[in-house]
């Protein structure tokens, strides 16, 4: 068995000869961090809070996609589903501060207005969510996975479409962000470096997970299942686990993202939004611990210059992904740091 | 709730499903034969319906528009698998999913390009319009009619072109074996082309068809898109039969659901809140449907292979 | 450091150095210029810049972003233009999802904002604040307008008809609180639905005498062709937003005699409403439809507020703007305490033109000075 590569955090990076490429992989690394910290820093000391927000939205864009490509890279599973999770977490920030602003009651439970209640409350929801459409999703394979996480992403959409007690289409809005102890998290620049760290932390746990041996097993699952059940360890509840992570990963994001936008509505559902996860995803390099961050900062760029460049960016943006897929399959990281991906 | 409404509505259903048959089975063929997963078949469904409505805005007959729309869509498929689709075969699903998205944004973005966003206007000829008695007293559009009996002759013209002609038998043997076709000494590419146009050319007759009951406008192919995957995952991805049957489910269960989950929630709320539930839950229907089967039967009614 | 780093320090460079200038006017419109419904976008936008280039003023600068109707992005667009483009006025936008995300926090943040077509009814009670304008309408004033006017012409089975959404929901609302009556049977269908063969068997099953139904843009369209193909007989009334001149275009033949309500109608005897029709067909070679109608409204409301105080003088415009000092297209025009139009309403008939195709004729008012029920929960 060849050991695939291994992308590193530079923070656990553990010794060992690196080779060439891997070097440059690791500068490659530091300079997204660097640049994903260092222009809003530069933004706000200019006074543009706009491009602090920017960082924010790509920040918890990448931080989405690092949900996702635990499950997509990977665990090679192609969920096209992901939006739920997003929608979802950005859903319980939107109903929990509904209810903390209007004194109401949720099934007997007051409503929060604290983030760190909030998240918890979203990891929750979209850890049981997804553990239940992963037990079902998980007995199919193949398209059948793609096609069936897709039908339980327009379920919760069209649920959430039609729900009349939170918006309904129209959404919820958030009419003040949420707070965090001792943080202002009104403030763009503190609310950016909040998004910041919790990126830093999904990016370590994936990491620190593939490297375990739960890690190892997760990607034999992925290259080989016959061998892993060989060994005696069965791929299912392997995979539902790193399913369960990934979901939670994104549903995090999608609470933060709520609070960055102050609203939350059915479109972070659709299957739009699981498209464009893939995309940034895909944009990035598959099953690369920065892909994500690489992917979101190409992707959130390209929709603002082009949006302000011409009414019909889709038809780029489009064209530019049909490029990437068909002739720089291993997406932006791997074409400035080279390497083989994982997927 | 009287029979002959039952029957109406079961016809209704049956309407829907002829047509998400001809999405569908396109749909199925392509992944069966090739094994390529297409997103982009609800824009070939556009172009049939944007060709229908400008040559007949300019030829003045539905029937030329009928066939300009199916020819145009045949060609676009043709040209977008020279193009695109063939890079695809040997390639992940994943990668798959990915470019045919990208196409999607093309073709509506490029249409609204073309066209501009207003809907354009397209209507059925004076002797297709107007409604026929049914047994019972109600009354049918004659159309709607004309739109079931074209999926019916579709689906009896696959079925003879797949078992009866030396297309189909290659077909069917691309479906169970792809490396033996080949050493078969048939020209695997030309076989692939025309298996995709064919497959565009089903999305753009549909198209054209429901051109004459719908609004003709950029995107109108993405909400039957969503259906026909619902319907070819029921069936069994690769299987024509399949397809057929789960169409005919899925357009019989959402049109009932659809009318008759209100009604049911009425009985035991206030009108307004049995509407809201009612609706929510007919909305969900078909997902919770699919779901259902697939966690029984993982690979769907009728398999073909993976 | 890589490309990608320098592309970006270069870019915060570029527009760190764009400063505003002091006495100019900037205007920031957000609105749907592409995917479904962009037409309503489309003609605010050509009936607010016709105004805006009749004006001559070369000291209002106009910034226009398309939202793609999606609120995040018109979000991310609006604070775009408050915090990098320093705009005075925001308006432009269309769906009511996107203005509840987007105004509360605008109004709030101290920047005006003129609604040149959304009326969600939390922005006119609930949430109604003094930097915000409505130009349009409340969204309930057009059905509930028709609700009367049915109530008049001696309906007494209405059937009603709308998409399970809180547009949906409030239209229907709407229209009970001005039809006072027993209605035969309401149904919603799924927003973006296509097919109607179901509700119009439904329909043709129930005893009703008309059809009152709301489903804008597209759906509009396929309901109207499958209804006329049904064979149903049955008078068939809508808010305007479903017989617009571009959508009775798509429909053909079969949206010839729909009654529908509007605020306002292209063949309104007034020299405003005559020179706006004029000068719009001159420029944009199609017939203006109500969103063109308010969208020039909008941008004439503005001028007329511009003439008499800057908006960096942020009571004196606000009085401006509520004395509501211009020539509408609709004839009179003025503002309710929440800061939305009490107006007429008028009964529209759609009919075979002179070229054949199918266009409105004003028929007579419904409603005079209609003001919505929410205005009594405004505390301002």
């Amino acid at each position: 068995m060849t050991e695939p590569p291994h992308d590193t955090f530079p923070v656990l990076e553990r010794s060992g000869a690196p080779r060439p490429w891997r070097h440059r992989q690791g500068l490659v690394q530091l300079g997204l961090l660097a640049l994903t910290l260092l222009a809003p820093l530069l933004a706000h000391l200019l006074g543009e809070a706009y491009y602090v927000n920017l960082a924010t939205r790509i920040v918890l864009v990448a931080m989405a996609g690092v949900g996702l490509n635990l499950a997509l890279g990977y665990g090679g599973m192609i969920s096209f589903g992901h939006a739920a999770y997003f929608g979802v977490g950005g859903y319980a920030a939107g109903i929990s501060a509904y209810h903390a602003f209007d004194g109401s009651l949720l099934m007997g439970l007051p409503g929060s207005d604290d983030m760190l209640v909030i998240w918890l409350v979203a990891l929750l929801a979209c850890g049981l969510l997804a553990l239940v459409i992963g037990a079902v999703s998980l007995r199919t394979g193949g398209v059948y996975f793609i096609m069936i996480t897709l039908a339980f992403a327009q379920m919760v959409y069209y649920f959430a479409n039609s729900w009349p007690s939170y918006g309904g289409q129209d959404g919820l809005p958030i009419y003040l962000r949420n707070g965090l102890p001792m943080v202002d998290s009104q403030d763009p620049l503190s609310f950016f470096l909040i998004c910041f760290a919790l990126l830093l932390l999904a990016m370590a746990i994936t990491s620190r997970l593939m490297a375990s041996r739960f890690g190892a097993a997760l990607t034999m699952a992925r290259l080989n299942e016959t061998r892993l059940a060989t060994a005696g360890i069965s791929p299912y509840p392997i995979r539902l686990t790193a399913f369960v992570i990934s979901a939670m990963i994104t549903g995090l994001a999608g609470a933060l993202y709520a609070d960055l936008n102050g609203f939350v509505s059915p479109a972070m559902l659709s299957w739009h939004m699981s498209g464009e996860l893939m995309v940034i995803v895909i944009l990035g390099g598959v099953g690369r611990l920065y892909g994500p961050l690489a992917g979101a900062i190409v992707y959130v760029l390209m929709e603002t210059l082009l949006g302000g460049l011409t009414e019909y960016w889709q038809f780029f943006l489009g064209l530019v992904l049909l490029g990437v897929v068909l002739f720089a399959r291993q997406g932006v990281i791997g074409w400035l740091a080279g390497g083989e991906p994982h997927g | 709730m009287s029979l002959t409404l039952l029957i109406e509505q079961l016809i209704n259903g049956l309407q829907l499903g002829t047509m998400l048959f001809l999405m569908a089975s396109g749909l199925t063929l392509v992944f069966g034969v090739m094994g390529l997963i297409n997103l982009a078949h609800g824009s070939f469904y556009m172009v049939g319906a944007y060709v229908t409505a400008l040559a007949t805005a300019s030829t003045g007959s539905f029937l030329l528009g009928l066939a300009a729309g199916t020819l145009a869509a045949a060609v676009a498929g043709g040209v977008v698998e020279l193009l695109v689709i063939r890079r695809l075969y040997r390639r992940p699903h994943l990668d798959q999913v990915l470019a045919t998205f990208a196409l999607i944004l093309i073709f509506s973005e490029g249409t609204r390009w073309l066209f501009g966003s207003s809907p354009l206007w397209l209507s059925p000829p004076e002797w297709l319009s107007g409604s026929v008695a049914l047994p019972g007293g109600s009354r049918y559009p004659v159309y709607r009619l004309m739109i079931i009996a074209v999926g019916v002759i579709i689906a009896a013209g696959l079925y003879l072109l797949i078992s009866h002609t030396r297309l189909g038998m290659r077909i069917r043997a691309g479906e169970s074996d792809r490396e033996m076709i080949g050493a078969l000494g048939i020209d695997i590419q030309r076989l692939y082309t025309l298996v995709f146009a064919l497959g565009a050319a089903l999305a753009g007759l549909a198209g054209s068809l429901v051109g004459g009951l719908q609004s003709v406008q950029v995107g109108m192919g993405e909400p039957v898109l969503i259906l026909a995957f619902v319907v070819i995952v029921i069936g069994g991805i690769g299987s024509i039969k399949g397809a057929l049957l789960g169409a005919v489910l899925v357009g019989v269960v959402d049109t009932l659901g659809r009318i008759f989950l209100p009604t049911l929630f009425g009985h035991f709320m206030s009108p307004s809140e049995a509407a809201g539930v009612g609706t929510a839950l007919a909305a969900m229907l078909i997902y919770i449907l699919m779901a259902v089967i697939l966690a029984f039967k993982p690979k769907g009614l009728f398999a073909a292979h993976d | 450091m890589n490309k990608l780093t320098r592309a970006g320090l270069g870019l915060l460079m570029t527009t760190a150095v764009a400063t505003a200038q002091a006495e100019e006017v900037r205007i920031g419109m957000i609105t749907t210029l592409s995917g479904g419904g962009s037409h309503l976008g489309v003609d605010v936008r050509d009936g607010f810049m016709l105004a805006i280039e009749q004006a001559q003023r070369d000291d209002i600068e106009v910034l226009i972003q398309d939202d793609a109707r999606r609120p995040d992005l018109a979000k991310t667009l609006s604070n775009e233009f408050m915090q990098r483009d320093d705009v005075d006025i925001m308006t432009g936008i269309i769906w009511s999802n996107l203005a509840m995300a987007v105004v509360p926090s605008v109004v709030r943040q101290g920047t005006f904002y003129l609604s040149p077509n959304a009326g969600p009814s939390d922005l006119a009670g609930r949430l109604c604040h003094e930097n915000y304008f409505n130009v349009a309408y409340q969204n309930d004033n057009l059905h509930g307008a028709m609700g009367a006017y049915m109530r008049e012409q001696g309906f007494e089975r209405p059937f009603l008809m709308a998409p399970n959404y809180p547009a949906g929901t409030d239209a229907l609302a709407g229209f009970k609180h001005l039809y006072e009556g027993e209605v035969v049977d309401e149904r919603y269908t799924q927003l973006g639905q296509t097919d109607y063969a179901a509700e119009i068997a439904q329909i043709r099953a129930s005893d009703a005498d008309s059809l009152f139904f709301f489903l804008p843009g597209g759906m509009g369209i396929s309901f109207m062709k499958q209804w006329e193909n049904s064979g149903v007989d049955m008078p068939v009334f809508g808010a305007a937003f479903s017989f617009d001149e571009i959508i009775i275009k798509a429909v053909g033949d079969a949206a010839i005699g729909a009654i529908n309500t509007s605020e306002w109608a292209y063949d309104m005897d007034n020299e405003a409403n005559r020179a706006f029709v004029e000068a719009f067909r001159e420029a944009h070679d199609r017939t203006p439809t109500l969103y063109a109608a308010q969208g020039y409204d909008t941008a004439r409301l503005i001028l007329s507020a511009l003439d008499k105080a800057h908006p960096d003088d942020k009571d004196a415009f606000r009085e401006a703007l509520r004395a509501a000092d211009f020539a509408s297209v609709r004839g009179k025009f003025r503002f309710g305490s929440n800061q939305h139009p009490i107006q007429d309403i008028f009964v529209r008939e759609v009919v075979a033109g002179e070229d054949g195709e199918p266009t409105n004729r004003l028929v007579g008012i419904a409603v005079e000075d209609i003001q919505d029920v929410y205005a009594e929960q405004c505390q301002m």
